[in-house]
């Protein structure tokens, strides 16, 4: 099973996107990259799960864990997810109501705090 | 419970049984059987067989967690049948038991205390994804019993 962790700037952001299936056996991978960014002193971080096919509690663990040290720094965590079979993970937690989560990249870097409203 | 197995009784009730070694690896392995079986013996829509696949993902990392806390090297027993009414999966651990009563119960989303809670989100993902499940200790460990309706529209609500 593959995870895909690419990470590239976009204005002032670090753009992670993730692909493959985000559960126990790949989470400590996504969650190490996430810390490394935050070492390397990126604060302002987009995660893009659109190439995500699959995210469990574990990967929840990570983005959360992620936002919190994030925070801690003044920095922020955002999110891109449009598949419904991913958002839904986060709405049955009540994630949703946690991260701030757009439509696409363009969108959270825009800041809007609604992902649709975009152009 | 031994381990005699319902897998003789495969021919009648399409049991398919899974050992899978107590390894983070092994549960991808473990939710493509369970799509697999769900796609293939009953009429369950996708969307349903994506929260089964997610419940399973669950229960066998929350098994998986549990070996290794009671640092056992002994095997994940993943049983499966499609039955005319529903689909069943059956997640058994030789850990430590634990009691699904005495889960604390998360601080409502908006109280910034809500993000200390990395973990344990499991178990209340396994109960609003699937129409039924059971946790029932055993002599050695957990057993967790998920059930999808056949023909049921699903059961997430607000």
């Amino acid at each position: 099973m593959d995870l895909g962790l690419d990470v590239e700037e976009r204005d002032g952001f670090a753009v992670l996107s993730v692909r493959g299936e985000v559960d126990v056996y790949t989470a400590p991978r996504f969650r190490e990259r996430l810390i490394e960014l935050v070492g390397e002193g990126k604060h302002k971080i987009i995660v893009d799960l659109e190439g995500v096919d699959f995210l469990d509690s574990t990967g929840l663990g990570v983005l959360v864990g992620g936002l919190k040290r994030l925070r801690s720094h003044d920095g922020d965590l955002v999110l891109v997810c449009t598949q419904s079979r991913i958002l839904k993970v986060f709405e049955i937690t009540g994630l949703t109501k946690v991260f701030s989560i757009h439509d696409s990249v363009d969108a959270a870097v825009g800041g809007g705090s609604d992902g649709g409203s975009g152009t | 419970m031994t381990d005699t197995g319902l897998a003789g009784e495969a021919g009648a009730g399409g049991v398919i049984e899974l050992e899978i070694p107590a390894r983070a690896e092994f549960v991808a392995l473990a939710r493509l059987v369970v799509s697999a079986l769900a796609s293939s013996d009953s009429n369950l829509a996708d969307e349903r067989i994506d929260d089964l696949k997610l419940a399973v993902s669950e229960a066998c990392t929350n098994a998986i967690e549990a070996h290794d806390a009671a640092g056992t090297s002994e095997r994940v027993m993943v049983r499966c049948w499609a039955g005319a009414d529903a689909l069943e999966v059956c997640v058994e651990d030789r850990g430590h038991g634990f009691d699904p009563a005495q889960l604390p119960d998360h601080p409502p989303v908006t109280d910034p205390a809500r993000l200390k809670f990395e973990r344990g989100l499991g178990i209340p993902l396994i109960k609003a994804l699937v129409d039924e499940v059971e946790f029932s200790p055993t002599v050695d460990g957990t057993s967790v019993r998920l059930v999808m309706r056949l023909g049921a529209a699903g059961t997430n609500g607000g």
